[in-house]
């Protein structure tokens, strides 16, 4: 991977993995990255959402990210991460697989989510675009459909 | 000036001079002639005429301003305190609120302000009718306007001391006279600002009015000071003439005239002439300074203490580091521990104490008196007892009890409500209660205190009390209960159905001995408060109504149960009892599972069936933990598979993503910094 400083248009993206895929979200939504820690489950949520954890003194939801995407589930390993992000004044922390690395997409590389995934994973509109950096897929989450505002939030 | 940033700060502190303004008029109404209850008064005033002129709002400045004039000239007993004036001002503190509380809103209040404005600028000039119920006394009034109209420098003993010295040192004593210009919008900072220039170059030894003044702007536009320097005169001039918004200095040399005893022991001094000075300057011993300005009333202010305004989220955030501090106190436990590393156990137990310290600080920070939401009620009394034409007293006592400020936010309206049903139904007309061979005024006590862990408020009246019979009555016409229950009830029962919904309805009020105005709401208020409410009543000695309310929302007992892996959090207000049975004890009625507990039939509940826990392969024997909750009435059993204990536990939400998930009442962190989720026993039951 190149080095390179970063133009205004350019979007930096944290970028991790799940099962093979590579994704990414926006770094000004991300506010830290934390190993897997204890996790309590909440009964009667989605399960997608897969409980609650500890931030500091603060109770924050976990979604289990390869649930929401409708991805094989594999056990989490030393690897397993929590990404945890900031949307709308709402923090949730979302587990991955492992975190990559920060990568920076230029405008020209993103193409729109129409062109590479033909009607979407289970009809949700999860996916703003795909970044393409030299033959390498970063799959770019719209968060706050993930999070699951706009839609079936409970 | 984008004046934006302060909007919050001036809205608050504007609703606290009001709220200052509103108790101060009361305090007036009593003791006319207390100078000091008019300097609060007009100090107030002023600082809202400043504040509103700064923040740009014209209207609240003009009436503030008019009411400055009218609060001076009663200061300076030019004017006598009357009914009127009082009543007046009053109308205008009302019309400033909604001035306010249009602003905090944001929408335009419609107020009108000129006839107010009329109306004071009337006062002023001397055309309000004059009730006879203030009685001057003359000489004490020219013994003040001439304290007030002088305001020259007055120079005691050690002051003499030091400026003598200074002149034998070779320094200049000056005194002083800077006016600020009439534009100036923040006085105390421009006095701040001259003050420091000064000490740049000299000394300040005395200030009229004092600095404490100075800094609550409790001056008009000019102030004095007695000000000692090694530079010229017109560097002194000149250095304050650099200070923007200064409209005049006037800078003085100073002659000290020195008292007898002063010249016997500083023989050198006496040489420069004890001459009296063209300037206003005049030496008094100390005896002679006269303190009737600061009359007795000054204490008071003292007592408010210093305090800092701190946004509520702040402290909460601080909770939760603190808590964060000591989870990872016990993880540092648990290393000394595994590891024996005794230095380390020793320096965590200083540590222990230290950080349980920090969180009850934490917590009192939280806390604010209840004065906060007793202040408004003398007001209303006072209002409400003149158009019932009522003679009513309100005592407050212990309104410096302290609550959480949830709490605090919360407890207002149930309070109007119950003081307002006291003062409208419980107090009787003063002629009635002649006839009854009561007090024609009639008492009603407003109460704070604490009792263990909760604080009572009490609302006491000594009016005519509830009757039973009545309000049974009423509660069998509305079907609210049958006769049957109805004869079987006793009094104390009787006068609870007040809190019955559907029992507070208009015709109710005016039949019976009044009480059921929205008593349901105060019950569901003061309930999800997690308060308790109870009456006791007196036919024609009165009515108590008490409540209970926990000191604080954001931390309760609970009792932690285990359920698989599971841990849970049982609020032990809802606990009735825990039992151990075993598979046998429970059995089925209608297919539903119950037990029996000293005779009553309790349905049972399997908490991992209801919450879907994930089996673990542990199962415990035939004996299984029951816990008895209770919802008003209703009782059930829980079946956990292990009771862990009972702790005190802080609540936390879930927040905005998940809430609203039925049974669960929020979260709790647990010392290994565990989340544990706090079980709803009102839903949970349903």
């Amino acid at each position: 991977m190149s080095e390179k400083t970063y133009s205004n248009d350019e979007v930096q993206v944290v970028a991790f993995k799940l099962a093979r895929e590579e994704y990414g979200v926006d770094i000004l939504n991300v506010q830290e990255i934390k190993k897997l820690t204890d996790i309590t489950r909440v009964p009667y949520t989605p399960d997608f959402i897969k409980g609650v954890m500890n931030l500091r003194g603060s109770v924050l939801p976990v979604i289990d990210l390869k649930k929401r995407l409708s991805l094989v589930e594999e056990p989490y390993s030393e690897d397993t991460r929590i990404i945890i992000v900031k949307v709308d004044d709402i923090s949730v922390g979302m587990i991955v697989d492992a975190v990559t690395e920060v990568l920076a997409i230029g405008p020209e590389s993103i193409e729109a989510p129409e062109a590479v995934v033909d009607g979407n994973v289970n009809g949700n509109n999860f996916i703003s675009g795909v970044g393409n950096l030299n033959n390498r897929l970063v799959i770019m989450l719209k968060l706050s459909e993930i999070i699951g505002l706009n839609s079936e939030a409970k | 000036m984008d004046t934006n940033q302060y909007m919050g700060m001036f809205l608050e502190e504007s609703r606290e001079h009001l709220q200052t303004l509103n108790s101060c008029l009361l305090e007036l109404e009593h003791n006319p002639e207390d100078p000091s209850v008019l300097n609060e008064i007009f100090r107030s005033a002023h600082t809202i005429k400043g504040m509103s002129a700064t923040m740009g709002y014209t209207e609240i400045a003009e009436l503030t301003h008019e009411m400055e004039n009218v609060l001076d000239l009663l200061r300076k007993n030019q004017l006598k305190v009357n009914e009127d004036i009082v009543d007046t001002i009053f109308k205008c503190v009302d019309t400033l609120e909604q001035m306010v509380e249009s602003i905090a809103s944001e929408t335009e209040h419609g107020v009108d302000v000129s006839t107010l404005v009329k109306k004071l600028v009337s006062i002023a000039k001397g055309e309000s009718a004059p009730v006879s119920n203030a009685k001057p006394e003359v000489e004490k009034a020219t013994n003040n306007i001439g304290v007030i109209q002088k305001n020259s420098v007055e120079l005691n003993d050690t002051d003499i001391a030091v400026l003598n010295k200074a002149k034998t040192s070779g320094l200049q004593p000056f005194e002083i006279k800077i006016t600020l210009s009439e534009t100036c919008l923040l006085k105390s900072a421009r006095a701040y600002i001259i003050m420091n220039a000064l000490d740049e170059i000299g000394e300040v030894i005395k200030t009229v009015p004092p600095s404490e003044d100075l800094e609550q702007e409790n001056f008009d536009q000019s102030f004095e000071i007695i000000f000692i320097t090694s530079n010229e005169k017109a560097k002194v001039q000149e250095t304050l003439l650099s200070v923007s918004e200064v409209a005049n200095v006037e800078v003085n040399s100073l002659d000290i005239g020195v008292t007898e005893e002063a010249v016997e022991k500083k023989q050198e001094v006496t040489t420069a002439a004890p001459v009296t000075l063209p300037t206003e300057a005049k030496i008094a011993p100390a005896k002679a300074v006269p303190s009737k300005v600061q009359g007795p009333g000054m204490d008071k202010k003292v007592k408010g203490g210093q305090s800092v305004r701190v946004d509520i989220e702040k402290l909460d955030s601080l909770l939760n580091l603190v808590g964060e501090l000591v989870i990872n106190k016990t993880r540092l436990e648990q290393i000394g521990i595994t590891h024996r590393l005794t230095e380390l156990v020793e320096t965590i137990e200083q540590m222990d104490r230290v950080t349980t310290d920090l969180q009850s600080v934490v917590m009192k920070v939280r806390m604010v008196p209840v004065g906060q939401v007793f202040n408004r009620f003398p007001r209303m009394v006072r209002d409400l007892s003149r158009e019932l034409n009522k003679e009513i007293n309100l005592t407050i006592e212990g309104e410096e009890t302290e609550l959480d400020r949830t709490v605090i936010d919360e407890i207002g309206d149930p309070l109007v409500h119950l003081i307002r049903n006291s003062l409208d139904h419980g107090v009787e007309h003063p002629d009635e209660r002649i006839a009854k061979g009561k007090e024609a005024t009639g008492e009603v006590r407003l109460i704070a205190r604490h009792e263990g862990n909760n604080v009572i408020i009490m609302v006491e009246d000594d009016g005519k009390g509830i009757n039973p019979n009545v309000i049974k009555g009423k509660a069998v016409e509305k079907g609210l209960i049958s006769q049957e229950d109805a004869d079987k009830m006793d009094d104390n029962e009787a006068v609870r159905l007040v809190f019955l919904p559907g029992f507070s309805t208009a015709d109710v009020i005016t039949d019976v001995s009044g009480r059921g105005v929205g008593m349901d709401v105060v019950r569901s208020k003061i309930e999800s408060l997690g308060g308790l409410i109870d009456v006791e009543t007196k036919i024609d000695q009165g009515s108590k109504f008490k409540i209970r309310l926990p000191l604080t929302l954001a931390i309760i007992q609970a009792l932690l149960v285990k359920v698989h892996a599971e841990i849970y959090a049982i609020p032990l207000g809802n606990i009735d009892s825990t039992i151990n049975i075993t598979l046998d004890d429970i059995k089925t009625i209608q297919n539903k599972e119950v037990i029996l507990l000293r005779g009553q039939i309790i349905p049972i509940i399997r908490l991992a069936d209801v919450l879907n826990v994930p089996e673990t392969n542990d199962t415990e024997g035939n004996e299984l933990f029951v816990v008895v909750v209770h919802m008003g009435e209703q009782k059930a059993g829980i079946i956990v598979d292990n009771l862990i204990g009972q702790q005190e536990i802080v609540i936390k939400t879930l927040g905005n993503l998940l809430t609203g998930i039925k049974v669960i009442a929020g979260a709790t962190i647990l010392g290994n910094g565990q989340v544990a989720l706090i079980l709803d026993v009102g839903t949970l039951m349903q």
